[in-house]
């Protein structure tokens, strides 16, 4: 049996580089051997990915993009939900995997970022990498929007509304930009019917390449660590880094420890709370979309927040031109900016064990602006809290655009020569 | 030192937080509690779904609640041929809103849509059904203390009885009803127990199965940390 598999392998291995593919991306695939607890996003990162595709295409099966009312009264796509979750039978489980898994690719791309940010992951020769991971971002920012108007409740309907009126603010082409992008009017089952396009096919088939290139990318340069230091300038004479380890078995075997840990996380949410409170799922949104009625507040799911509140912040008109434009500005600007953190950073050493106070105070500043812009981001504005917002909004800007001064005042202490436990 | 900064960094969101109070009774719990959803399910049929549908709601699903599909048919269905029916109504929308100035919303999950960061779903109806006042402004003669100028007349007034606003905001019983105000509230308990159940009957399965699913996950655990723990032996 062996010598047939071996066989097998082998005349498979002639016609195309299977044993050579696993060998270069897991068994030959050499990662630092100090990883620590921030290491798990990614791999998890991509587990969500796996989880959402595969939950998504059995969703579709039952659900419909369809904004008419129904006989009694309730749009199509609306009554498709419910439907799912009554009569289709586990239904209700594949919804819940699905809308908590928006919050759950969320939560584990934000730390994932956050990582990179920590130990200067998208340093030089890494820029690639966190430039696709941006990409990867941006995509799922998008699929996240597109997917949360197929549910057709209140804030599927108003969130929509309130984004695509965003590109009306641009001078000029606004207005007809927006009733492009909408394809009506208002938000209608024309708009619908596209972003249920984008979100099950267009969408993902860019971020599945995406994550392919992430990847391809961060194997030709080799992981970094929690030191900021290059494993493959230590090298054993075998020309293995002396520091490195097969990525299979080790990384495989710490990696399903961290997926099951991932997962009581993930199916406690699921399984007792999947509203989690109202922000996973927003209770507003169990009502039907109704064009007729507004709601008194209008707010993202959380993972948008911190952007929103960026939106909010701009209340002053520049050079003629309607402060809703420069808050569109400032809430991109805010996405954007985080594509040049490797030209940001000019700071001798990669990771913040060995940055000075500087550039820690600086993230700390930073990590508490943008929770404190996302909590705000879901309450209704107040005079107060648009003040708070715009300090923070500043300050966001700030960590980033000072970058290039506080980084090389910093006092840093000495990297090591080889990876510290 | 740490803590105290990080507390002073977080200390601006308290003053922040503040904002409209909604005060909500507390709705008891009826989950699982069969005989009082049976009776709940009594309620809703005779006294919501004429006006209100459940459109997402078969009659079968009420199984669920320890009923035979025959006692579904003969005691719970007014308005519906077959037991797989979902719970529909005769009423035109069109004509609801002309007459009530809204056309009263599907009551499926209503339970869920009322939630908010003041209390459940629940809490917001049990404080719902038992807060309708007289008030002779109102084209119906009725108004409501949690849902200000509604559109829905007390349908359950015979039950409670005509309640009053007083002084400082406060409901009294100015001609009392069919039922003492404590078999009142628990009939309101009932009905609201069933709207939730019927907001997600699958509720009580999930949490079930939840716990099922974490003890599962928790042995795999520890199956999957000691194969950690017997690779990573030699790497130092």
């Amino acid at each position: 049996m062996k010598a047939q598999m071996t066989a097998l392998l082998g005349w498979v291995d002639e016609r195309f580089p299977l044993t050579a593919n696993w060998k270069a991306h897991l068994s030959e695939y050499y990662a630092p051997k100090n990883f620590n607890f921030w290491y798990f996003f990614g791999s998890l990162a991509l587990l969500v990915l796996v989880l959402q595709i595969v939950t998504g295409i059995f969703l579709t099966m039952h659900y419909k993009p369809d904004a008419a009312l129904n006989a009694s009264g309730v749009p199509v796509a609306f009554a498709s939900v419910e439907y799912i979750m009554r009569d289709v039978p586990w239904g209700w489980m594949i919804r819940y995997m699905h809308s908590t898994g928006a919050s759950a690719f969320f939560l584990v791309v934000y730390l994932h970022m956050f990582r990179g940010l920590l130990y200067g992951s998208y340093r030089k020769p890494r820029e690639l990498i966190w430039l696709f991971g941006m990409f990867i971002f941006l995509m799922l920012m998008a699929e996240a929007f597109f997917g949360y108007l197929l549910p057709w409740g209140q804030m599927s309907f108003w969130g929509a509304q309130v984004i695509v009126n965003l590109f009306s603010a641009i001078p000029l082409i606004g207005p007809d930009l927006s009733i492009w992008l909408r394809g009506d009017f208002v938000v209608g089952d024309a708009t619908l019917n596209r972003f249920f396009a984008f979100h099950v096919i267009a969408v993902p088939l860019v971020l599945v390449g995406l994550v392919a290139a992430h990847l391809l990318a961060l194997h030709e340069v080799g992981s970094n660590n929690p030191d900021g230091i290059e494993i493959k300038k230590k090298k054993g004479a075998d020309g293995i880094p002396l520091d490195g380890i097969p990525f299979h078995p080790y990384y495989t075997v710490k990696d399903i420890v961290g997926v099951v840990v991932f997962l009581m996380v993930f199916t406690a949410i699921m399984f007792f709370m999947p509203e989690f409170g109202g922000y996973f799922l927003e209770y507003n949104n169990f009502f039907p979309a109704d064009p007729l009625v507004t709601p008194p507040h209008i707010a993202p799911v959380w993972y948008f927040t911190p952007y929103y509140s960026m939106l909010r912040a701009v209340t002053v008109n520049f050079f003629w031109i309607d402060a809703k434009f420069w808050g569109v500005v400032a809430m991109g600007g805010g996405v954007v900016i985080l594509l040049f953190l490797p030209w940001l950073d000019r700071s001798p050493v990669k990771s913040i064990r060995y940055k000075g106070p500087i550039f820690k105070s600086a993230v700390a500043i930073f990590v508490v602006c943008f929770l404190i812009l996302g909590y705000l981001g879901m309450l209704a504005p107040t005079p107060l809290r648009t003040l708070v917002s715009q300090i923070c909004t500043m300050l966001y800007f700030a960590f980033f655009l000072l970058m290039p001064i506080y980084s090389q005042l910093d006092k840093c202490k000495p990297e090591p020569e080889r990876v510290t436990g | 030192m740490k803590k105290l900064l990080f507390v002073l960094l977080f200390a601006p969101l308290v003053a922040l937080a503040a904002g409209v109070e909604l005060h909500l009774d507390k709705a008891p719990n009826r989950a699982g509690d069969m005989a009082a959803l049976q009776n709940g399910a009594k309620i809703f049929v005779n006294y919501c779904l004429n006006c209100h549908s459940a459109s997402y709601m078969r009659y079968n699903r009420l199984r669920d609640l320890d009923l035979t599909e025959d006692q579904i048919r003969e005691n719970l269905m007014f308005a519906a041929d077959k037991v797989g029916e979902l719970m529909r109504i005769s009423m035109q929308r069109a004509e609801a809103k002309l007459w009530f100035g809204a056309a009263p919303p599907d009551l499926t999950i209503i339970a869920r849509a009322r939630a908010s960061e003041f209390g459940s779903g629940s809490d917001w109806l049990y404080t719902y059904l038992r807060g309708f006042y007289r008030d002779d402004k109102r084209p119906t003669g009725w108004n409501n203390v949690v849902f200000e100028n509604v559109g829905m007349p007390h349908v359950l007034w015979e039950l409670q009885g005509q309640q009053v606003m007083g002084e400082g905001h406060k409901l009294a019983i100015a001609k009392p009803g069919k039922l003492k105000p404590e078999e009142y509230d628990a009939l309101v308990a009932d009905l609201v127990g069933y709207l939730q159940y019927m907001a997600e009957p699958m509720a009580q399965t999930r949490k079930q199965l939840g716990v099922v699913v974490l003890i599962a996950l928790g042995v795999l655990f520890v199956f999957a940390y000691a194969l950690k723990r017997e690779f990573w032996k030699d790497v130092h």
